[in-house]
């Protein structure tokens, strides 16, 4: 079931994404409204990181585009903010809290120049709204994994984006981080931002996310929580019927075919 | 003794230039190596270090000269396609990354070794002094060269400055560089050009064999000082200077010696340093703490006897004979007995004649150790259903590290209990 969004922030277009010509992706065609706290969700490999680092361009895709406020992401990188998988960097990386979330200003600096005083007043404050302000000055290998996790949303806030792609912020969180990340995102949510979080527990799915994506190679259903989540499309997404299309990728993969014609 | 003043005091224009020289190189090349450390690419160096020796050759082979200009020229060139084969091998076959730099790294040093021999047999005047590219001679360094590299250390020196905080975003957070719009391949093949820059000025001084060490152990060595990008790469150039330093002055004082070998002599001599002695990560601090871990574990199991034994006879003001407290004199009661007059210095216990009793202090510190035991016995227990004869063991240990603040939690939680789970009374203070 696809449910279109009328103003569209976020438009996914026909994407397909390969990795060695294996697609991973297949057509993922959807839209997001803004203010949204949107789920991507899915079973493990369906690709959900994936669509999230194929939005950001991080990912060459084999076809279609992203849009978001209806312009490439060239021209609109100063209103996204996107947070990595927290265990993707190496936190006993010789920095302090503080020179992690002052990188959510580097955007708006450029390459060349140095934060201001105003920047740093701006990040301490983004720690304080995750409850980290006390942490500013200790080096981030002395981190717990929630308070990482802290860390990294806190930067993202010091982008003052308005629209966030966060990739499974409430993995290996402990229950007090999880609580304070989802009543972040509902204040953020009611100043009109938009947020797409990858997700994988089916049950905290439905509270937290008044939108949903869920994800199993192909599209399987987008929509409102209540309109869309439902056992037959969580059934679609997680059994087992979707065999026949990795066979066909690991194909594409073994004869070196290329997934579009062009 | 003559040698060193001398050296030291720098009249010697051939001095000068030699440790102006090494000192420039090696603090480049340790402040490009702090950023490769950092982004995991410490082979990378190795490879570029390695595969500027054909371009070496070849430019001398065209220019016919060992001008240096032409020199950085053929080096430039052979490092840079060194790492675009690198990439292409990963990129386009199989191979992974490591291979592929073992691979494209003998490949080049080949290629020059080949180049060099043909050169050497060829019987052109201009080429002697031209191994000494391998090894490096710091002898060798004339003003010239001294102003080249003066220049290309302030151009690494400038650059890294300026792309501090971007080159530190990268080595960090790749895709979030990326996501906010950095051009992160063209900052790659910036440093890239840096390092083959370093290995470059390095080239006449410490030789391309050793140039990639001049990268990597400084900043190395610097990271177990400091948990601050700041603070690593200016120790890490220091380190890298004295190395260059040390080094000159030892090919000073024994013309014979190599330049190139000696500064990774030095250097790595201050990397062993750092692994040992470095305060917090360096391995012996860290064996001393671990001593002195066990030695209040010994004490504060000693005071607990002393509190066990008065217990027993309720009054815990009295003295106790030497064996009941340490056991029987065997070779194990000769440690207990040194613990015994470590507790007396620190004012615990007093004693003679084999008879040994608790201060008010002793007693005090004793009753404070049973009572942590006992609390966090009552905290397994009631918090987390182990059953009462199994929390002994674990209490054993946790009694000597609770801090007091853990201590006044414990005590909330619980409810500011009287009796442990063996009904006994928990000491208050």
């Amino acid at each position: 079931m696809i449910v279109q969004a009328k103003e569209p922030i976020l438009e996914v277009h026909d994407l397909t994404v390969s990795y060695a010509r294996k697609p991973v992706l297949w057509g993922i065609d959807f839209t997001l409204p803004a203010g949204s706290i949107a789920g991507i969700v899915g079973p493990n490999g369906a690709g959900k990181s994936t669509l999230l680092k194929a939005v950001m361009g991080l990912v060459p895709v084999a076809s279609g585009y992203v849009k978001l406020f209806d312009q490439p992401l060239q021209a609109v990188r100063n209103r996204v903010s996107y947070v990595p998988q927290r265990e993707s960097v190496d936190w006993d990386f010789p920095v302090s809290v503080l020179d992690v979330v002052l990188m959510g200003r580097y955007e708006k600096l450029g390459l060349l120049r140095n934060p201001s005083n105003a920047d740093r007043a701006l990040a301490l404050d983004c720690l304080e709204k995750m409850g980290m302000a006390a942490f500013a000055r200790r080096q981030i290998s002395q981190l717990s994994g929630g308070q990482q996790q802290r860390v990294f949303l806190a930067r993202a806030l010091a982008q003052e984006a308005d629209i966030y792609f966060m990739d499974e912020p409430f993995a290996g969180v402990d229950a007090a981080t999880e609580q304070a990340i989802i009543s972040l995102l509902k204040d953020m949510a009611d100043a009109r931002k938009t947020i797409v979080v990858v997700h994988h527990d089916l049950e905290s799915a439905r509270s937290y996310f008044d939108w949903i994506v869920l994800l199993n190679m192909r599209l399987v259903a987008v929509g409102p929580t209540a309109q869309v989540f439902t056992n037959e499309t969580i059934q679609q997404a997680y059994g087992g019927r979707l065999n026949l299309l990795s066979q066909v990728g690991d194909l594409l993969e073994k004869r070196e075919f290329p997934s579009r014609e062009k | 003794m003559e040698n060193v003043i001398n050296f030291f005091s720098f009249e010697d224009p051939n001095v000068r230039y030699v440790v102006l020289g090494t000192v420039l190189l090696s603090a480049s090349a340790a402040m490009v190596g702090s950023f490769i450390l950092l982004q995991k690419k410490a082979l990378i160096g190795d490879a570029v270090a390695h595969s500027v020796l054909p371009g070496i050759c070849a430019a001398f082979l065209f220019s016919g000269t060992k001008d240096i200009v032409w020199m950085l020229f053929g080096a430039f060139i052979t490092g840079w396609l060194a790492l675009v084969g690198i990439d292409f091998v990963t990129k386009y076959s199989k191979i992974k990354k490591d291979a592929a730099i073992g691979l494209v790294l003998s490949v080049f040093f080949g290629v020059g070794i080949v180049l060099m021999t043909y050169i050497q047999q060829s019987g052109n005047a201009a080429q002697s002094g031209l191994d000494n590219f391998i090894f490096g001679k710091a002898a060798a360094l004339i003003a010239d060269d001294l102003l080249i590299f003066s220049i290309l250390a302030m151009i690494i020196l400038i650059t890294i400055s300026l792309f501090f905080k971007t080159f530190t975003l990268i080595a960090f957070d790749r895709p979030f560089a990326e996501a906010i719009g950095y051009p992160v391949h063209r900052l790659d093949l910036l440093l890239t050009s840096l390092t083959v820059l370093a290995v470059v000025t390095g080239i006449t001084a410490v030789g391309v064999v050793l140039m990639a060490a001049m990268l990597i152990t400084p900043p190395a060595a610097a990271r177990y000082w400091t948990d601050n990008i700041r603070h690593m790469v200016l120790i890490s150039v220091l380190f890298g200077a004295f190395a260059g330093l040390s080094a000159a002055f030892v090919s000073y004082v024994a013309p014979a010696m190599p330049t190139g070998p000696w500064m990774v002599v030095a250097s790595s001599g201050i990397a062993f340093f750092s692994f040992f002695l470095a305060p917090k990560r360096g391995m012996l601090p860290k064996l001393y703490r671990q001593h002195a871990n066990r030695q209040v574990i010994a004490e504060e199991n000693l005071l607990k006897r002393f509190y066990h034994l008065g217990e027993a006879r309720s009054d815990f003001t009295g003295s106790h004979v030497e064996h009941t407290l340490i056991g029987p004199d065997n070779f194990g009661s000769t440690k207990s007995r040194s613990v015994l007059r470590r507790l007396r210095r620190k004012g615990w216990v007093t004693g003679h004649d084999k008879r040994w009793q608790l201060t008010d202090e002793g007693h005090a510190k004793a009753a404070k150790v049973v009572r942590l035991h006992r609390l966090w016995e009552l905290y397994l227990t009631k918090y987390m259903a182990i059953a009462a004869d199994h929390v002994h063991d674990d209490a054993e240990t946790i009694e000597h590290i609770l801090t007091p603040e853990l201590e006044r939690e414990l005590e909330q939680q619980l409810g500011y209990p009287d009796r442990d789970p063996h009904d006994t009374v928990i000491p208050k203070v």
